[in-house]
């Protein structure tokens, strides 16, 4: 009896545990870079007061940055399970031009939706289909996704702009490009599909499947996890987010082009990753991908503010990949 | 009527066969150890009755009936329970997660269902009570001792009623107070009526816990032995093939 005590007492001192709420909130990353993300914007809001921390431009960065949080909520479910999605940026453009030619049609808005959303379904189809049935690596499957939907949206699109959106061209205007509360529709999507990601990455079995295929694939295979099923719907519901992105995205701009979404694909990532999502697999949150896109639109902001080209941007999206993945390399050592 | 019956089974992978025409029964309550040197066929033979494949040959009788169990959910169906070797453990999830992966305890219905994280917390912390493991069920699995690892394995196959628990190397990599715990709850399983396979290198263990010993050389078994009819020599020897198996 005295020797079990003994045993309490050390695991109590050591505190090796993951018991106290606090500890985990320190130990992720999202919380890290949440922080970061209050610095900038403080730091912003000194050097800028007038410009940055203006409603509009509140207005403004929520806005654009909710289309990346939407994909990279879908990005982080692909990535927890060990895998990676290249074609959202690509399948975002096939979908607004599929949504578009079916407006500039004359039909409804519905059916036009309908239409954009069964294009992401059938582009994540034969992804998780090739991937978790067919066994082919994500990176290959998803990177001839990437030409594929973006050639597609150029050919269906006869490589011109659609903008005459028919009857329903308001509506479809106001859905994406309206506001409510003073906060841009996209945004309040983003927010609500972040709570039901967390949730359902939480407290959910399939969720849990999620993380224990990106532990351990085949002990998940050998506990009864129907890993197949579970791998093949997680590129279903990446490629969804990316068709809910061009949806709203149409509304804003008010048009479709065959080049929307090129290039998101790195954006998303970078969000993800930034966010605390481990591209080994069997880590990530929803509110890391929220907090990660964040950052990056913020930044982009400052940069633009500081009177810094735009284009840098890329330099700095692809130097935070490389960065998450070398931090993630020094925490994994410092683990084990 | 025996609870398992392997007869006649071979199984080859391309042209190497790594079981030979086995036969083997086990009885309701029965630990029956399965010894042999690396590369006599053991693992094989626990996979084939844990449904990661098929025989070749022969078949497998589960209370009498043929079992073809295509994977590894058919043999659990069957009643059939499994602590791998590698132990088959998601680092990145919690005690309770491993306990219950795949088997999760949820409240409400369909779409609305939820995972019910205090059943499964209080369900998998009375699991390691009962095999006397300070694990606890909140911890990651990354963090924990080898014997810890291995109480999550082995509560794992106290979720359900199972009437077999394959235990591939259990004490293989835990400390010698954790071995005698191990040894300890295979004979709890023993007294509720369960029968064990028991795979293991190691002597002691078997002549402790087990009734029975088969004894498998090259893919074959060499022999079936109540314990009481035998030595430690004399399994070393058909181990090895200093005796010739009778």
């Amino acid at each position: 009896m005295q020797h079990e005590a003994s045993v309490a007492r050390i695991s109590d001192v050591t505190g090796l545990s993951e018991n106290n709420a606090w500890q985990r909130i320190a130990a992720s990353q999202a919380f890290w870079v949440a922080l970061a993300l209050i610095a900038i914007c403080i730091v912003m809001t000194i050097l800028q007061p007038r410009a940055f921390a203006s409603t509009e431009n509140f207005y403004n960065i929520t806005r654009n940055f909710a289309f990346v949080g939407i994909m990279a909520l879908g990005m982080t479910v692909v990535i927890i399970t060990g895998g990676i999605d290249l074609s959202v940026g690509s399948v975002m453009g096939l979908v607004a031009i599929i949504a578009g030619l079916v407006l500039q049609a004359g039909y409804s808005w519905p059916l036009a939706f309908a239409a954009g959303a069964a294009t992401g379904l059938a582009c994540g189809l034969v992804n998780g289909g090739l991937i978790a049935y067919v066994g082919l690596s994500p990176f290959v499957v998803t990177l001839g996704m990437l030409s594929i939907a973006r050639s597609l949206a150029i050919v269906f699109s006869e490589n011109k702009m659609i903008y005459d959106f028919g009857p329903d061209a308001k509506i479809v205007y106001e859905i994406g490009g309206g506001q409510m509360f003073g906060v841009a529709n996209p945004v309040w999507l983003l927010l609500l599909l972040t709570l039901i990601t967390g949730w359902v990455l939480n407290f959910t079995a399939w969720g849990r499947y999620i993380f224990a295929i990106g532990g351990n694939e085949s002990a998940a295979r050998l506990t009864g996890v129907p890993v197949n099923r579970v791998k093949m719907q997680a590129y279903i519901v990446s490629a969804l987010c990316a068709a809910i992105a061009s949806l709203m995205i149409l509304g804003w701009q008010g048009s479709a082009i065959n080049a929307l979404g090129q290039g998101y694909e790195l954006r998303v990532i970078a969000a993800t990753v930034i966010g605390g999502a481990n591209l080994m697999g069997g880590a990530g949150t929803a509110f890391g991908a929220f907090i990660g896109s964040a950052l990056i639109e913020v930044i982009r902001n400052g940069l633009l503010m500081a009177g810094v080209d735009a284009n840098w941007q890329g330099a700095f999206v692809g130097a935070f990949i490389v960065m998450a993945v070398v931090l993630e390399r020094v925490r994994g050592r410092r683990r084990d | 009527m025996a609870l398992l019956e392997l007869n006649g089974v071979s199984k080859s992978f391309g042209a190497i066969k790594a079981v030979t025409d086995v036969d083997l029964h086990v009885e309701p309550g029965e630990v029956l150890g399965l010894m042999g040197d690396n590369g006599a066929g053991k693992s094989t033979i626990v996979r084939l009755i844990a449904g990661n494949f098929l025989p070749t040959e022969g078949e497998i009788r589960v209370d009498g009936t043929a079992a073809h169990f295509h994977k590894p959910v058919d043999a659990r169906r069957a009643g059939i329970e499994v602590v791998y070797q590698d132990l088959a453990l998601c680092d990145n999830l919690t005690a309770a997660a491993n306990v219950f992966l795949g088997r999760e305890l949820k409240k409400g219905f369909g779409l609305l269902s939820y995972l019910d994280y205090p059943a499964m917390y209080a369900k998998a912390a009375d699991l390691f009570a009962e095999l006397k493991s300070e694990t606890r069920s909140r911890d990651l699995v990354r963090r924990m001792s080898g014997g810890q690892r291995q109480a999550v394995a082995i509560a794992r196959t106290r979720l359900s009623n199972p009437k077999i628990v394959l235990m591939d190397e259990p004490t293989a990599a835990i400390s010698v107070r954790q071995v005698a715990e191990v040894l300890d709850l295979i004979r709890r399983l023993k007294h509720r009526g369960i029968a064990v396979l028991l795979i293991s290198h190691r002597m002691p263990d078997v002549f402790e816990v087990c009734d029975r010993v088969i004894v498998l050389r090259r893919g074959a078994k060499v022999a079936d032995r109540p314990i009481s009819h035998t030595s430690p020599e004399e399994v070393t020897g058909l181990i090895t093939g200093a005796i010739r198996a009778a």
